[in-house]
């Protein structure tokens, strides 16, 4: 608000005044330099924020990656930031109902809107605010933040609660002790550690390891690690790790693609502590009158949680190598592709000539290319292309569509 | 008008003149017809709520499985919920509206009835003027709110048990702390009408009709709600002053989800301050022949 002194107008009589036109066009000078000086401190104070490159001890890459692996955090909070961006075609509500079915959560016969299966799975697109808390591997808390609502997964030694307040549903299962920790590794990545770890497991001769520098994350001092596959054809650009240089924690994990633009996987503390959190973080008893949906232990041997099915990377598909027949990987480090048969003999229905409306449909999500596997159609997403012959066999990789063909070709 | 009666002979107002303006100003708005209907209405916001969830939820069954207004599942097990659901109701729509209609009428109003000129004779300064003028509205933002706050308490209380509550993280709260987080909601509630108030005031410095300046507040008020809805503006939507209205709910939350609290107040007082020097900017260069 404008300050009393500057306040000389105080009767209605005084705008014949020549300068008159003048001083009524200078008080708008007020609002505009504060719109102005506004505008410039959204723009300018993040960019100061960021200059800072904090000086830490100079460190190898070997060195780092080790500082990583003996990192043990047991206790610690904070807030993640994770941003997703697989370019995955826009169908608006089909995708997550695609997703949600596809994990056979949320809405299921007998689901639960607390169950963790479907919820997690919301993380694959978007931009999501997530709050981590642990003590000890028998204490751990995560929660999705929402508008005005929020979903927790809370485990407590032997309890495991889902609560969504959203609908004020409740999912509980029991682990044993011995479980627990086992359980625990089973999560679906959600924090930068878990992704770094995924990303170093990926790293051999075919990769280029470099300290690059340092960083300030969630208001800590973090050395750089920056990750590149030395072959080209990989959809996989640069993998960006900062780690904290106190404790050797991955603090935010970035995964560029080679095409360029944003960032396909961000994940990063956005706040971060390492002080014990507080004990009654993890407590949960089901608010009076919430519906409570009971895991029994049949249903998890059959679904596990729903984590193994969201398991991504490596692993996951050699999971899926155990249920296909004849999956092969062609070539070696970034550039492996993987190929199987689905053994419909006829692939999909993409052609205008079978599938009719669908066929139309699932063609023009993707590519028609032509080789010495015969015709197919290559589905593209910025991260992992998938190429689908005419005669049902499917090459994936996390490779350009160009390297993808050549790999079919050469693994015909 | 008592404010005849204030006059004063000295050309350097006092502060307790200053007092004086902001009492009778507070006076002449609560006292309107207009003003009590408004409070009225939003009173019986509340009452509708919590009668409806009464009367569905009459046959044992829990809440909607998570449609409606937040927090409006938790009503039946918690009536101090019913505090956050109808504010949580009110201020998309009901309470801005209020808000402009007040804010647009208050210099308008005065120009078109003819008192402004009147106003302006007292050697208060038009700066002082609007001041008041703007403190009588953020009150009545406070006050609009408290109205919802205590009849959502009332109804709640009268119509569904209270007790400890559940944050939306799962962690339990006593009632009291409860109350005292629903006072801090109530209170951010209020700060988030501030930007519309100043927007509502600058509006109202532009014209001598009434009825035109709150059309225009209102009409304002219900562009932005349209504008934050289109995901093609999401770089626009961080700087309208509707954005992160429903922040208020991060207080639920445990610990306390700060940042997008502190974005809706930064946000808050960026509006006043730039509305707030434009409508100083325009009324005290304005000609005033009403």
């Amino acid at each position: 608000m404008a300050p009393y002194e500057s306040d000389d107008t105080t009767t209605a009589g005084e705008v014949e005044e020549p300068r008159a036109g003048r001083r009524k066009a200078a008080r708008y000078v007020v609002p505009v330099t504060v719109m102005g000086v506004a505008a410039a401190t959204i723009g300018l104070v993040p960019a100061l924020a960021d200059s800072g490159d904090p000086d830490l001890p100079d460190i190898t890459a070997a060195q780092l990656i080790e500082k990583i692996a003996q990192s043990d955090v047991e206790r610690l909070s904070g807030t993640v930031k994770i941003t997703t961006d697989l370019g995955l075609p826009n169908l608006g509500g089909l995708e997550s109902g695609l997703l949600s079915g596809a994990t056979g959560g949320g809405d299921g016969e007998g689901g639960s809107s607390a169950d963790p299966s479907g919820r997690l799975t919301e993380l694959a697109s978007g931009t999501h605010t997530l709050r981590v808390a642990a003590d000890g591997p028998d204490r751990q808390k995560l929660s999705l933040l929402e508008n005005a609502a929020e979903y927790s997964l809370i485990h407590n030694g032997k309890d495991v609660w889902g609560y969504d307040s959203a609908s004020n549903e409740v999912y509980h299962a029991t682990v044993d002790e011995a479980d627990a920790k086992e359980r625990s590794a089973q999560q679906p990545p959600a924090t930068p550690k878990d992704f770094a770890e995924e990303a170093l497991k990926a790293v051999d001769d075919t990769t280029s390891v470099k300290v690059d520098g340092t960083a300030q994350v969630a208001g800590r001092d973090a050395y750089r690690l920056v990750v590149e596959p030395k072959q080209s054809g990989s959809t996989v650009g640069a993998v960006s790790i900062a780690v904290d240089g106190e404790t050797g924690m991955p603090l935010k994990f970035t995964l560029t693609p080679s095409s360029g633009g944003s960032a396909v996987v961000d994940v990063g503390f956005t706040k971060v502590s390492f002080d014990r959190p507080d004990a009654s973080t993890f407590e949960f008893t089901p608010p009076k009158g919430a519906k409570v949906t009971e895991d029994t232990e049949q249903d998890r041997d059959h679904g596990d949680f729903g984590f193994d099915k969201q398991q991504r990377g490596p692993k996951s598909e050699e999971d899926l190598a155990k249920g296909l027949d004849g999956l092969r990987m062609l070539g070696e480090g970034w550039n492996t592709v993987a190929a199987f048969d689905t053994g419909a003999g006829a692939g999909l229905p993409t052609g205008e000539e079978v599938g009719g409306d669908l066929g139309g449909f699932l063609g023009s999500l993707g590519d028609q290319v032509k080789g010495d596997f015969g015709k197919g159609t290559v589905f593209s997403t910025r991260l992992v292309n998938a190429l689908i012959t005419e005669d049902g066999k499917v090459y994936v990789g996390t490779v350009t569509k160009d390297a993808l063909v050549k790999a079919a070709e050469a693994g015909k | 008008m008592s404010r005849a009666e204030t006059v004063s002979v000295s050309v350097r107002p006092r502060p307790l003149w200053t007092l004086g303006l902001f009492r009778d100003e507070l006076r002449t708005t609560f006292r309107r017809w207009r003003t009590l209907a408004l409070l009225g209405v939003l009173a019986a916001v509340p009452v509708l709520v919590g009668i409806a969830v009464r009367i569905e939820t009459g046959d044992g069954s829990s809440g909607g499985g998570g449609g409606g207004p937040a927090f409006v599942s938790q009503i039946t097990n918690n009536g101090l919920f019913l505090v956050f659901t109808a504010l949580a109701a009110t201020l998309p729509f009901f309470l801005p509206m209020a808000v402009g209609v007040i804010a647009g009428d208050a210099v308008a109003g005065e120009a078109g009835a003819g008192t402004l000129r009147y106003l302006l004779v007292a050697p208060s300064g038009r700066t002082r003027l609007l001041l008041t003028k703007y403190a009588t509205v953020m009150v009545f933002c406070l006050a609009a709110t408290l109205v919802v706050a205590v009849s959502a308490l009332a109804v709640g209380a009268l119509l569904f048990p209270l007790g400890d509550l559940t944050t939306i993280s799962g962690t339990r709260i006593t009632f009291g702390e409860g109350l005292l987080r629903a006072l801090l909601i109530a209170l951010v509630v209020a700060a988030s009408l501030l930007g519309v108030a100043a927007l509502g005031l600058f509006v109202s410095t532009l014209t001598n009709s009434g009825i035109a300046a709150m059309a225009t507040s209102v009409g304002l008020l219900i562009t932005v709600q349209i504008l934050d809805q289109i995901p093609q503006l999401h770089a626009l939507h961080p700087y309208l002053f509707s954005h992160y209205w429903l922040s208020f709910a991060d207080l639920m939350r445990e610990p306390v989800h700060w940042d997008d609290l502190t974005r809706n107040l930064g946000l808050q007082a960026l509006y006043a301050a730039v509305f707030g020097s434009a409508a100083w900017a325009r009324f005290t260069t304005k000609d005033v022949t009403a």
